[in-house]
């Protein structure tokens, strides 16, 4: 078990080391910093400063080990919009998304969980074929439409929840909400097909022959065999999740990470944007090691 | 999946595209969303030539012009938009680049990706490791905020969306074509071609890729309603396609300000969408099962006539 956590740790290593780089090289893409940050009127010997003040002449090998050094040390910059450290800004947005995820996460989680399993039961029959429909439905729709479509219903024609903003618990509904009906289609779906798989293999049949209850055969026995591809794709979910955020808290005036950067790329943040860009990153690095944790706990096969 | 033909071997072999269109016949739900998909593709296709004239040309005097009005002319009849262009003769022109950007990243991607993964199972396990932390920094964050960094460096072109959204979807196949090449490769048929002398090359695209073909084309299937819904997010956001270019997900945007005085600005749209999404959702279900040949008896059963 421990030299599978290490050589899986390594390898995220790896990658993560190949996300730096990309971002490094990413934000050298923009072109001149000096032009970027400057503005249009400024003159030769003011950009020629600026270079000089930010090391930008020096090759870039030496930037890059710079950049990575403060990276090492937590130095991401300043943000420009509000003149604070960017990872401080970062951070603070990061929990609000964090939040936003884990509720709708469970919730998914669940909700899918049970819906799927109950379907796969009576595979074939009328809850089965309902539950099909909503979450093939739930995996079609864009999530920006039904957060408008969500809005003019419930925030200006019957008025129960409020626009936008955070405060109450309130706020909270119409976000978790229209997050939730993507990876609740999907999730649903794998959940459903597992099920049946494992519903119809040998241990489920001694099991039922042996008078044990429905309920246990299939949170029981079925389930726990029929949760990797589940947790696969779970993992997945959580990750594209933060999509859904991009888009979600953008309409709801949500004040996560997925707002900061798409205002921070309207207003040229770009420190923060890099920041963001890998403290996401990060998280997402760590979520997938535990997925392959839980993974290797639930089956024994993968561990060797 | 097995590879052993299930067909009796007596009857003679129907032709393989009746034999397609008869198990479309035992599915209904994946029949409708077929005609529908080629319904939307022709419209696409001769959409703009036809009706752009129409959609761009505006009429103050039918502003915001309510749906349902069956006294005017037909495109009218979802209502207009916020500067008077009919909205049915929109939704029709948009067609083309929403499904011209789906397509082009979709197809991009799955050769890409595909060629990738056969490269990452079949060659030495090093460079198979290195393609495959190339796919996990790539799967390592999410997709549309790759594609909002990238397009706003790059500057957001039909191009540029149909590149981002590419990259960002090739360790689908990638993994996928990777874990099936591993599996097969160790089989008998393949173990006879090396053994006859054949190259690493042919056994790669002529034995093995035939075998993993159909999983990739559901797949893609798949994806094609997930980039279709990636776009259109990005073009809500401003930062995928600009006017005066237009897509679903734009038109959604473009209706957003007018949504408590007249929703079907941002509802048309989005219906078209999720139409569009669902159909090829319920086709790819349809060819997981078509595709494999040890569950398609399921669908040339329900289909009567024929074993």
């Amino acid at each position: 078990m421990l030299r599978f956590i290490r050589q899986r740790s390594l390898s995220s290593l790896i990658s993560l080391i190949g996300l730096l780089v990309l971002v490094f090289f990413l934000s050298r893409l923009t072109g001149d910093p000096a032009a970027l940050f400057l503005p249009v009127e400024a003159s030769a010997e003011l950009k020629q400063q600026f270079r000089e003040l930010h090391g930008l002449n020096d090759p870039i090998m030496v930037q890059f080990g710079r950049y990575v050094g403060n990276v090492l040390t937590g130095d991401l910059g300043e943000s420009l919009r509000k003149a604070r450290p960017a990872l401080d800004v970062v951070l603070e947005a990061f929990t609000w998304t964090l939040w936003l995820a884990v509720i709708t996460m469970t919730l998914v989680a669940v909700a899918a969980i049970v819906v799927g399993a109950l379907a796969a039961f009576r595979s074939g029959g009328f809850f089965d074929r309902f539950a099909s429909t909503v979450s093939l439905v739930g995996a079609s729709v864009p999530d920006f439409w039904v957060a408008i479509v969500a809005i003019v219903v419930f925030s200006v024609h019957l008025a129960w929840l409020p626009t936008s903003g955070t405060g109450s618990l309130a706020h909270w509904i119409l976000p978790v909400a229209v997050l939730f009906v993507r990876p609740f289609g999907i999730i649903v779906q794998v959940v459903r097909g597992s099920m049946i798989g494992a519903l119809s293999s040998a241990y489920v049949k001694t099991a039922r022959a042996k008078g044990v209850k429905a309920g246990p055969i299939i949170f029981v026995h079925a389930l726990r065999n029929a949760m990797l591809p589940v947790i696969t794709v779970m993992g997945d979910q959580a990750a594209s999740l933060l999509n859904g955020a991009v888009i979600v808290e953008t309409i709801f005036g949500f004040p996560g990470v997925g707002k900061l950067m798409i205002d921070s790329i309207l207003q040229r943040d770009f420190n923060v944007v890099l920041a963001a860009i890998l403290v996401t990153a990060l998280a997402i690095f760590l979520m997938n090691l535990l997925i392959d944790l839980a993974y290797a706990l639930l089956d024994p096969r993968i561990r060797h | 999946m097995s590879l052993s033909s299930t067909e009796n071997a007596i009857l003679p072999e129907p032709h393989p595209a009746a034999r397609f269109l008869r198990m479309l016949w035992a599915d209904k739900f994946a029949l409708v969303s077929a005609l529908f998909l080629i319904m939307v593709l022709i419209l696409a296709i001769i959409g703009p030539h036809w009706l752009d004239d129409v959609a761009v040309k505006q009429n103050l005097r039918g502003r915001n012009l309510a749906p349902f009005d069956w006294s005017r002319d037909w495109f009218y009849w979802l209502g207009a938009d916020a500067l008077g262009r009919p909205l049915l003769a929109r939704i029709i022109v948009a067609a083309q680049n929403t499904l011209m950007v789906a397509a082009g990243a979709v197809l991009l991607s799955s050769i890409a990706g595909t060629f990738l993964g056969l490269v990452a199972g079949f060659s030495s396990p090093r460079l198979g490791q290195v393609i495959m932390r190339l796919a996990d920094v790539i799967m390592s964050f999410p997709s549309l905020l790759i594609a909002v960094i990238v397009l706003y460096l790059l500057g957001s072109s039909v191009l540029n969306l149909i590149l981002v959204l590419a990259i960002t979807r090739i360790p689908v196949y990638l993994r996928t074509a990777r874990a099936e090449v591993l599996e097969i490769r160790e089989r008998m048929f393949v173990q006879a071609a090396r053994v006859m002398g054949a190259s690493s090359r042919r056994i790669l695209f002529r034995h093995i890729l035939p075998v993993v073909l159909p999983t990739l084309v559901t797949l893609a299937t798949l994806d094609f309603a997930y980039v279709m819904l990636a776009e259109s997010a990005l073009s809500f956001l401003g930062i995928g396609i600009q006017p005066p270019e237009i897509t679903w997900g734009l038109m959604i945007s473009q209706g957003r300000q007018y949504l408590t005085n007249a929703w079907w600005l941002s509802f048309w749209p989005g219906l078209a969408i999720i139409l569009t999404t669902l159909s090829l959702n319920l086709l790819s279900n349809w060819l997981r099962i078509a595709l494999d040949p040890v569950q398609r008896w399921r669908l040339e059963m329900k289909g009567g006539r024929h074993g």
